[in-house]
């Protein structure tokens, strides 16, 4: 078991103006799954996602990231855990301006005390693994917006992480970069073993998962391996 | 934590090159005030030192006796010297190596058909060892001079240039007053002095100034007495000395102030160092206060910059990034620009003193110290303000920073 969730609650604020936004949510997820988490907007959708990647903390219930319990860590510890276990890309896709693609996925690897060439290695190797072996130099702004998305995600996968956090990765990308990207998240799910979780509102984009828990009011509405 | 700091400077000195215009105004407080700091402190001491040597020219334990209350402009109905206060000091103060009366006009003086007024001091030839004058070319005059009242000149380096140009002016005679003087000697040159150009003297014999060139022979005509001191620990007793004396041959009454005034070298030394120290420091004040106007202005680039990159920050957290190492980085990045600047300012301070210094004329000397002290300076500016954006950065919440526009 990678990712165990029980009774997992979040509210923001408190008193009169308290919003609750995951009601007691009670989620597994195995090493090498492929999981959409769905729900329309003020579902609680990115709320679980945030927690899930570390990035916030549940209010009550409990969070083991294989055999860490993610409540009790510090925000220090969080930071190390994300660092080592955990990747994210974003539906902005999130790269430094003026900043060139092998700089891009080199930044993680700046946080995990590599020598220069250990970082450059596994930055072409990451690079070449989504085929843009050709805009090494490239800027962001010299990119398509598939192909900033591909850096992204050579940047979550350069430091060989156990989970892919996708948040709406395909939200700015038309329908053939869409499938693309899908195709690229589905390979490295499949061929490296990554687990993948995504976060999307789009049942087309949500088909390319084996899996879609969809979320409605802060509670799991359905959990659907597909066949 | 060594390497955590290491990997900072990486970070920061990245994010610098990405932005070089950025950087560099961000920096041009820093140079500026770094710069204006240094050149001030340079100058002033350059100054400082320049009238120190100026005042040793005027010779070491060295006691000036005038007429008159303290410095400044001659007052009216004091009566100057006469010769037998010289005997009288020379005779009853012990201590004294030498002593020269001296009596100063300003006299037209011509060569030809070049012309100028200048100051002529007649006097003993005593006067030049007390003084520290030493010759150029030709002699001093001597007591035989001095006995006949002899038509020769001893005249200064200036006087030279203007009356002769490039010609030998050993020999040649030249017109003051209504007389003619044969130039004898040619002083050593002691340069520009703060009350003015001291090599722009003629100097002759006493008599001679009284036979020949006023044509006055009254006993109340000597307007300074030059004294050297055996020991220059014995100036301050000498000085009270010769007061007392004088007081007494002048009639003063108790309830009277001196009609004279005796200082010596060492004092308008200290007097004249003093003030031009003082003014260095209100200077080096000045441009202290650039310097720190430039650390504001870091602050405020460096709080834009992280408003600006607050995705940048959202996303070095997301990807692991501890709060202290955004810290570090902000910080990092804020005393390299400074420390850059400080180094930028140092070189441009060297251009600006020796450019300065040449031209208004100050001897300027390296100074490591307020170098030194002006880069450590900026180097804490940049921490000191590079600190609040720092702490703003680091924190931030990652998802908050993740979602900014």
């Amino acid at each position: 078991m990678l990712i165990q969730l029980r009774q997992l609650t979040k509210t923001y604020g408190t008193g009169d103006a308290a919003f609750q936004a995951l009601r007691g949510i009670d989620l597994d997820i195995n090493r090498g799954e492929f999981v959409a988490i769905m729900g329309h907007s003020g579902s609680g959708k990115s709320t679980l996602m945030n927690i899930l990647g570390c990035l916030d903390t549940p209010t009550s219930g409990t969070y083991r990231y294989e055999d860490i319990t993610v409540e009790r860590l510090t925000a220090d510890q969080r930071s190390i855990l994300r660092r080592h276990a955990l990747g994210f890309i974003f539906q902005g896709f999130n790269l430094l301006a003026r900043t060139s693609t092998v700089e891009n996925v080199e930044i993680p690897l700046l946080y995990r005390g590599l020598s220069r060439r250990e970082r450059h290695e596994k930055a072409l190797a990451a690079i070449a693994s989504v085929g843009l072996a050709d805009k090494l130099r490239n800027t962001p702004a010299e990119l398509s917006g598939g192909q900033q998305q591909r850096v992204a995600i050579a940047r979550a996968i350069v430091t060989e992480p156990s989970t892919l956090f996708a948040d709406e990765p395909t939200g700015n990308l038309d329908t053939a970069t869409t499938i693309e990207i899908m195709r690229l998240l589905t390979r490295l799910n499949a061929e490296r073993g990554i687990t993948v979780i995504m976060v999307t509102h789009e049942d087309d984009v949500a088909a390319h998962a084996k899996r879609i828990v969809r979320i409605k009011d802060g509670l799991i509405e359905s959990d659907n391996i597909r066949s | 934590m060594l390497s955590t700091a290491l990997n900072a400077l990486h970070i920061a000195l990245r994010e610098i090159r990405r932005n070089v215009t950025r950087a560099f105004l961000t920096m041009l407080g820093i140079i500026i005030g770094v710069a204006a700091v240094i050149t001030m402190v340079t100058l002033g001491q350059g100054t400082t030192k320049a009238v120190e040597n100026q005042i040793s020219s005027l010779g070491s334990n060295l006691l000036m006796l005038r007429p008159g209350a303290g410095f400044g402009p001659r007052q009216p109905n004091i009566p100057n010297f006469i010769e037998s206060d010289v005997t009288a000091i020379s005779e009853q103060i012990p201590g004294i190596a030498a002593i020269a009366p001296a009596r100063g006009a300003s006299m037209s003086t011509a060569y030809l058909q070049n012309a100028r007024s200048t100051s002529v001091t007649g006097t003993t030839e005593d006067y030049f060892s007390i003084n520290k004058w030493t010759l150029a070319d030709g002699r001093f005059f001597n007591i035989a001079d001095y006995r006949d009242g002899a038509a020769v000149c001893v005249i200064g380096n200036t006087v030279r240039k203007e009356l002769f140009g490039s010609a030998n002016p050993i020999g040649q005679k030249i017109r003051i007053g209504n007389a003619s003087c044969e130039v004898i000697g040619l002083l050593a040159p002691k340069g520009q002095m703060g009350m003015g150009d001291q090599d722009d003297t003629i100097i002759v014999p006493l008599t001679t100034l009284q036979r020949r060139l006023t044509g006055h022979t009254g006993a109340h005509d000597i307007t300074m007495i030059s004294i050297s001191a055996e020991d220059a620990a014995s100036s301050d007793r000498m000085i009270s000395e010769i007061t007392s004396l004088m007081r007494q041959r002048r009639n003063l009454q108790p309830n009277q102030d001196n009609n004279f005034n005796v200082f010596d070298t060492r004092q308008i030394a200290e007097t004249l160092s003093s003030s031009t120290r003082m003014m260095t420091m209100l200077l080096a004040a000045v441009a202290g206060v650039s310097l720190l106007v430039g650390g504001i202005g870091i602050m405020n680039i460096m709080l834009v910059s992280v408003t600006e990159r607050t995705r940048e920050i959202g996303i070095r957290l997301a990807i692991g990034a501890r709060a202290r190492e955004v810290l570090l980085q902000f910080l990092v990045e804020a005393t390299t620009i400074s420390c850059i600047g400080g180094l930028l300012g140092i070189a441009l301070a060297v251009a600006l003193c020796y450019g300065l210094g040449s031209l208004i004329n100050v001897p300027v000397a390296f100074n490591p110290q307020i170098n030194l002290v002006s880069f450590i300076f900026s180097a804490a500016v940049g921490i000191l303000f590079g600190f609040t954006p720092a702490r703003r950065a680091a924190r931030l919440d990652p998802i908050d920073a993740l979602r900014h526009e």
